[in-house]
């Protein structure tokens, strides 16, 4: 099953939220931002330019200029490898773990796995944030030697930051998978 | 909990036949290791996996049956496999099976053994989850510290989790040394079974790495023993070794090339590590040193450095006068004591003289010297930049001196103001008690005593000002022989070996599982 709704990040920029239940307890989240807009590029390859222009007028020296198109062409391949996020996937496997996956704009992935051991639960939390008080998903995770004891709280989404609205939903997602998973868990 | 099948990608493509791997109890998986084809002899299979369990530890077992079939489903291999269930038991059987040329799979399990079987296991779902072997056998993954409460018999450590199934793979490498062209009763499909992986290089470094270690190990302990003999320890000489640095960096790298070439194997793989590291720093260290060393033999440097020298420390002995004169007259405005500047200044002044004549007197032999102390870069980069920065610290003795002079003077003159000063004011400094006490002093000696304060007060920015410039200067030197030291612990303690695994072969360097 699957299906796509549209949500808004907490500075109001346009979020996707697709959702895939591959098994009933096997679901996945991806949360897809929006790219990387032209009128921003053309405004920041602008100033830079101009900022050169008036550095060459100065020094009068053509190697600002072959310098500013290297750190441009850097600067953006730069930012899209490691900056910019496009889509944040979480999946949930029942008994197995979680999963989470950031695809960079130049295609890069980087994933972290978290064993099912290790997860205590997903809450939504609150933040202090700047000027703001956001919410924000995490995983609270234990050691197996002491299950009532918090080792590390790993939020996720943290780049494309969306808002409550669509917190609760993934929250809700997630707890009935984590309630099968203790359900089976204890009975074994 | 859902049954959860770890199968390897390389067995996706295998003709039909027997699954065989490790059955994991406590988190209800199965790890399949390897398949098994036909034809073959039931008592030679479990032969095989009774010698495999004894090498290993791992307990394998037959698991289940692998069918990879055309189209038509066929009823002789179905009911053939139906039948192999009975021959080899275990609970739970698995039946995987995949339709050739489609992605179409369907996995099974059933409980043979169990008289009620849909009581306990109602409906169970079967997850299939595909692992890399080869992957999964080169990472590292660092073993668990042993528990204190473990029991002795207990050879299997568990540690929970997808470690576990790493561990599995990991100690079952024996089974993946046959592979399709030997000649053995039994036919396996497994990652190695095109060919066991290995590469000539290191087969061949491994065979020769045990005589060589042997040799320099032996050579090495030589040296050691050489060095650590009783003449060093003698006045002279163990004071001069412990002021060099070069002695220091000398000594600090036949520790680590004893520890290399160590004839015990390392125990874990941090060790491994270590040692890795500390041969490529040596060999890195050695490269940079016989690059420099091809440098200053080129186009006669060495000539051109000695000539460069004479001039250089004649010039620097220049400008010291040209501070002593400086601050013999008014420096910076402020009114000197005009006797005792003159008699400092004269007396460093003649500090100076000496000095010049006596590198005056060394200058022919300068080459000769800097030409075999060249030499020595061979030993490695860190050697060379040591003797430079102790030809550094010899050539800049004079300003030692001075600033050894400036200090005592100024300390002696800031304890005789402070023991005056108490004097001045009626009290004493009570030795037995360490405490100040009041004491009564007669008139002569109060008399004496403040005189030579007042004379020490107004004598007090002179010297203070010397102090301050030769302690400016000391420091200047001692900025420079620091970042030279600070290089030399740089090519020391790199780890350049983890960090060009980490940029090529990242999963070798794994993460400790949790502690239970």
């Amino acid at each position: 099953m699957e299906d796509e709704k549209s949500f808004s990040d907490i500075c109001g920029g346009r979020l996707a939220l697709r959702r895939r239940y591959y098994s009933p307890y096997c679901r996945e989240f991806g949360l897809s931002s929006a790219r990387l807009s032209l009128c921003s590029l053309t405004a920041v390859t602008c100033a830079v330019w101009l900022a050169a222009y008036g550095l060459f007028t100065l020094c009068e020296n053509s190697m600002v200029l072959s310098a500013t198109i290297f750190i441009t062409i850097l600067g953006l391949l730069g930012y899209l490898h490691f900056v910019k996020i496009d889509q944040e996937t979480l999946l949930i496997i029942d008994s197995l773990g979680i999963q989470m996956t950031s695809s960079y704009a130049s295609g890069k992935e980087s994933t972290t796995f978290i064993e099912m051991d290790k997860v205590k639960d997903i809450i939504i939390n609150e933040a202090i944030y700047m000027q703001k008080v956001i919410y924000y998903l995490c995983i609270l995770l234990k050691e197996p030697g002491k299950p009532h004891e918090i080792s590390q709280v790993v939020p996720v989404f943290q780049s494309a930051k969306p808002r409550l609205d669509c917190l609760i939903e993934v929250y809700r997602s997630c707890q009935e998978v984590l309630a099968h998973q203790k359900a089976t868990a204890t009975s074994l | 909990m859902v049954l959860k099948v770890f199968f390897p990608t390389c067995c996706a493509s295998a003709d039909s036949g027997l699954l065989v791997g490790r059955w994991v109890p406590g988190q209800s998986s199965a790890v399949i290791l390897a398949v098994v084809h036909f034809p073959f002899i039931p008592i030679q299979v479990k032969e095989l996996l009774a010698q495999v369990q004894k090498a290993s530890q791992v307990p394998v077992a037959v698991l289940g049956t692998w069918c990879h079939r055309q189209q038509e489903p066929q009823e002789s291999l179905g009911n053939f496999l139906e039948g192999l269930g009975t021959i080899f038991s275990h609970d739970p059987w698995l039946q995987l099976c995949r339709e050739r040329g489609t992605r179409l799979w369907s996995c099974k399990a059933t409980y043979p053994q169990m008289s009620n079987p849909l009581d306990m296991h109602p409906e169970e779902q079967v997850m299939l989850i595909f692992y890399d072997q080869r992957k999964l056998l080169l990472s590292w993954l660092h073993p668990p510290p042993v528990l204190p409460a473990c029991q002795m018999g207990d050879t299997t450590a568990s540690t929970g989790g997808l470690a576990d199934i790493f561990d599995t793979v990991a100690r079952s490498e024996v089974l993946f040394q046959n592979d399709q062209f030997d000649e053995r009763p039994v036919r396996l499909s497994h990652w190695q079974s095109e060919g066991v992986e290995a590469s000539i290089l290191v087969e061949l470094a491994k065979r020769a790495s045990g005589p060589v270690c042997l040799l320099l190990a032996s050579l090495l302990s030589l040296i050691s023993a050489a060095s650590a003999c009783r003449l060093w320890k003698l006045w002279p000489l163990s004071f001069i070794r412990s002021k060099l640095s070069t002695c220091e960096q000398l000594h600090y790298r036949l520790k680590h090339l004893s520890f290399i070439f160590s004839t015990e194997k390392a125990q874990n793989p941090m060790q491994l590590m270590r040692k890795a590291n500390m041969l490529v720093s040596v060999l890195l260290d050695v490269a940079l040193g016989l690059l420099l060393l091809s440098w200053l033999h080129s186009n006669n440097r060495i000539g051109q450095l000695a000539n460069a020298l004479v001039p250089v420390a004649d010039r620097v002995a220049e400008e010291l006068q040209h501070l002593l004169q400086w601050l013999m007259g008014a420096p910076a405005g402020l009114k000197m004591n005009r006797a005792l500047d003159q008699v400092l200044g004269r007396f460093f002044l003649y500090h100076i003289h000496l000095w010049i004549s006596y590198i005056h007197l060394m200058s022919p032999f300068i080459e000769h010297i800097l030409w075999h102390v060249g030499l020595s870069a061979c030993l490695g980069l860190t050697v060379a930049l040591s003797i430079f920065s102790d030809i550094i610290a010899l050539l800049t003795f004079h300003i030692y001196c001075f600033y050894v002079y400036g200090a005592r003077l100024y300390c002696l003159k800031i304890y005789g103001l402070s023991s005056l000063w108490r004097l001045f004011r009626g009290k004493k400094w009570n030795v037995l008690r360490q405490r100040v006490d009041s004491c009564s002093y007669d008139l002569d000696q109060l008399f004496i005593g403040t005189l030579l304060f007042t004379i020490l007060v107004f004598l007090l920015p002179t010297t203070a000002l010397y102090y301050l410039v030769f302690t400016l200067l000391r420091l200047l030197v001692i900025t420079v022989q620091g970042l030279i030291h600070l290089l030399v612990d740089l090519i020391n303690s790199l780890p350049l070996y983890s960090l060009g695994l980490r940029l090529c072969r990242p999963y070798r360097l794994a993460d400790k599982p949790p502690v239970l």
